[in-house]
């Protein structure tokens, strides 16, 4: 197993070097890559289309997302076309100025849980012995500890978390599997003849581990980054939806508990639970995507080959 | 036995972690964690409360040490304190019944989804980009980006409210007595779990056929099942007891992680569904600012979790016979 990752990276290196002669077309053709495969394509359409709704939100849907414009519970119309909420207010608006906050917490706690990973996951591969175990044993402690009940209860003993608190508590729960990812391919990494060849030569280890191990793992790191992202929305939709977020806030998560709260359930208002599901799952649904192609590319082996089919 | 006995420390390390987090999370908060809690229950909260909820957390006069050890000894005594939201009841009789309601719901529905995801990954692997690939693997996927707590709302007003096919809300028909020998009482029982339930298999599955399924990729390109394809023997054979009893052992190990996933997922189901299990009751303790009854469910939760791990080691040690 271990050999046959060696081999693919030796090969995947190739082109890297070609590309170094020519570094004009380093980026074009690492974008070739992805938007050579179709999953990621599509994934990467659809989170342009909700960064484009992010910047544009003023724009799109303008006004107060929590003042009464309308009747309570009015269904769908030219009007409101997301209907409106209990308290007359337009969905609509709230799922576009949502999308923004939703956003900005799930990439900037995936960025912050991300740091967390490669610090101590490469720091535990890298260095090993006692500071590889002793890393180790917390990472699998948290990573079978259950995130969400511990996040709630911490969440919990805050009286009225804000965005900041809660990616504070993300980031400090969630970093476990990412970091373990991690570990093991610097361990990987850590016994390949490169990294021998570059420790003979005298590099420095900051310097091994910033340009000799880092790139190597950057598909990794990227796959991690993303999974990170989708975990964090989904877990600071959950937040918000049992109570934990600001209610005054403006995310998709709001809407769903006032949704809850408000009964919309039990009086059929399905228009106001229905669109921020479906937000959340359309950028759960575009980040996977992007994530399988990220794994297409990098490991053939989960693609079928026509050849093979026939 | 080895391996056992070193997942068993390892258990014991984590449940110690969790108990102390427990300690700590209260004092970790900015300003005095006592004020905090008193002052949110202003006017409201009867002394002797108070001082039940000073004893139970420890918040005695002394050392940090002195605290812990204060903590501690209340917990091996089995003393989580008492109720806020229902004073003076000891938090552990409210707990008590939830749990058996939560490890039956979750318990139940978590095994099922393991057994029917694996089976299908099997076969998807089996049959690459087949029937069972195409189909099921894109809605796998179509699911997975939903939260659970919203399919499981979905599932409420669909099957519970626009259909009636289901009745809605408590885990029996509550005009009924609690009597477990009674078949209409059972058959209340299964009526008002089987939402939920459907709702936990259907999030939970596609996690574990993904998983089976790259597992079963590897180790079909594997020579031992070459081998076995050359030496004529069946192809149910080779798929179940050379491909799929070694592909599983990923799976086993890989519980952990989606176990506390799946209960943390489960959960809020409950609450959608007003089940009165753990995840019901502590998100009620939460709302109820409740804090004894909180950290004590967290822990009870904390604590099933790594039960059920150990039994998937246990799994894991009959499968594999390297392990032994």
């Amino acid at each position: 197993m271990g050999q046959e990752k060696q081999i693919r990276m030796t090969t995947a290196l190739e082109p890297a070097k070609t590309t170094r002669s020519e570094p004009r077309l380093a980026l074009p053709g690492w974008m070739r890559t992805i938007l050579g495969n179709r999953k990621a394509t599509i994934g990467l359409l659809i989170l342009l289309m909700f960064l484009l709704v992010a910047i544009f939100a003023p724009v799109i849907a303008p006004g107060e997302p929590n003042k009464m414009v309308g009747r309570p519970h009015e269904r769908p119309s030219a009007e409101h076309i997301f209907g409106t909420s209990r308290q007359g207010q337009d969905i609509f608006t709230q799922i576009v100025q949502g999308t923004r906050s939703s956003l900005i917490v799930g990439f900037g706690t995936g960025t912050i849980i991300i740091f967390l990973c490669i610090i101590i996951g490469v720091t535990s591969g890298f260095v090993g012995g006692v500071v590889d175990e002793v890393l180790s044993l917390i990472t699998n402690v948290f990573l079978i500890l259950p995130g969400l009940p511990l996040i709630i209860v911490v969440a919990g003993w805050v009286e009225q978390p804000g965005p900041a608190t809660v990616m504070l508590v993300l980031s400090l729960t969630s970093w476990a599997f990412g970091a373990r990812v991690l570990r093991s391919q610097t361990l990987v990494l850590r016994n390949s003849d490169f990294v021998a060849a570059a420790r003979t030569s005298g590099e420095p280890t900051w310097r091994i581990v910033l340009f000799e191990i880092l790139p190597n793992m950057t598909s990794l790191v990227a796959s991690s980054w993303i999974g990170a992202v989708i975990f964090v929305i989904l877990t600071e939709a959950t937040l918000s939806f049992v109570g934990l977020g600001n209610p005054n806030a403006v995310t998709w998560g709001t809407t769903l508990y006032w949704a809850q709260n408000n009964q919309a359930l039990l009086t059929g208002a399905w228009w106001t639970f229905v669109p921020p599901g479906v937000c959340i799952a359309l950028i759960g649904f575009a980040l996977t995507m992007i994530n399988y192609g990220i794994d297409e590319i990098t490991n053939p082996r989960l693609t079928v080959e026509k050849s093979e089919k026939e | 036995m080895r391996f056992l006995f070193r997942r068993l420390t390892f258990y014991i390390v984590a449940a110690f972690a969790a108990i102390t987090l427990n300690f700590f999370i209260p004092r970790m908060m900015v300003g005095d964690p006592v004020q905090l809690m008193f002052a949110q229950f202003q006017g409201r909260l009867d002394p002797r409360a108070m001082e039940s909820l000073k004893e139970t957390f420890g918040f005695v006069q002394g050392p940090l040490l002195q605290q812990y050890i204060t903590y501690l000894t209340n917990l091996f005594q089995g003393n989580f304190g008492l109720s806020v939201s229902s004073f003076p009841v000891p938090v552990i009789e409210l707990i008590g019944p939830s749990l058996a309601w939560t490890v039956r719901l979750i318990g139940f529905s978590t095994i099922l989804a393991f057994i029917i995801g694996t089976i299908l990954g099997v076969f998807a692997a089996w049959r690459r980009g087949g029937g069972i690939d195409n189909i099921f693997l894109p809605i796998a996927s179509v699911v997975g980006a939903f939260p659970f707590f919203w399919i499981a709302m979905v599932v409420l007003y669909l099957f519970g409210l626009v259909w009636k096919w289901f009745p809605i809300g408590h885990a029996y028909d509550v005009s009924m007595q609690v009597d477990w020998g009674n078949p209409t009482f059972l058959s209340s029982v299964v009526q008002h779990s089987l939402m939920p339930l459907c709702t936990i298999i259907i999030t939970a599955i596609g996690g574990w056929m993904l998983g089976m399924r790259n597992n079963m990729i590897g180790v079909l390109s594997q020579d031992y099942v070459t081998m076995a394809q050359a030496k004529g023997l069946s192809d149910r054979r080779v798929m179940l007891v050379y491909a799929a009893r070694n592909a599983i052992l990923p799976s086993l190990t890989g519980f952990a992680m989606s176990l506390g996933f799946v209960v943390g997922g489960a959960l809020v189901v409950e609450l959608v569904f007003a089940y009165p299990g753990m995840g019901y009751t502590l998100l009620r303790a939460v709302q109820g600012r409740d804090y004894p009854l909180m950290q004590a469910v967290f822990l009870v939760i904390t604590l099933a979790v790594l039960a059920a791990n150990f039994a998937a080691d246990i799994m894991y040690v009959l499968l594999d016979p390297r392990a032994r």
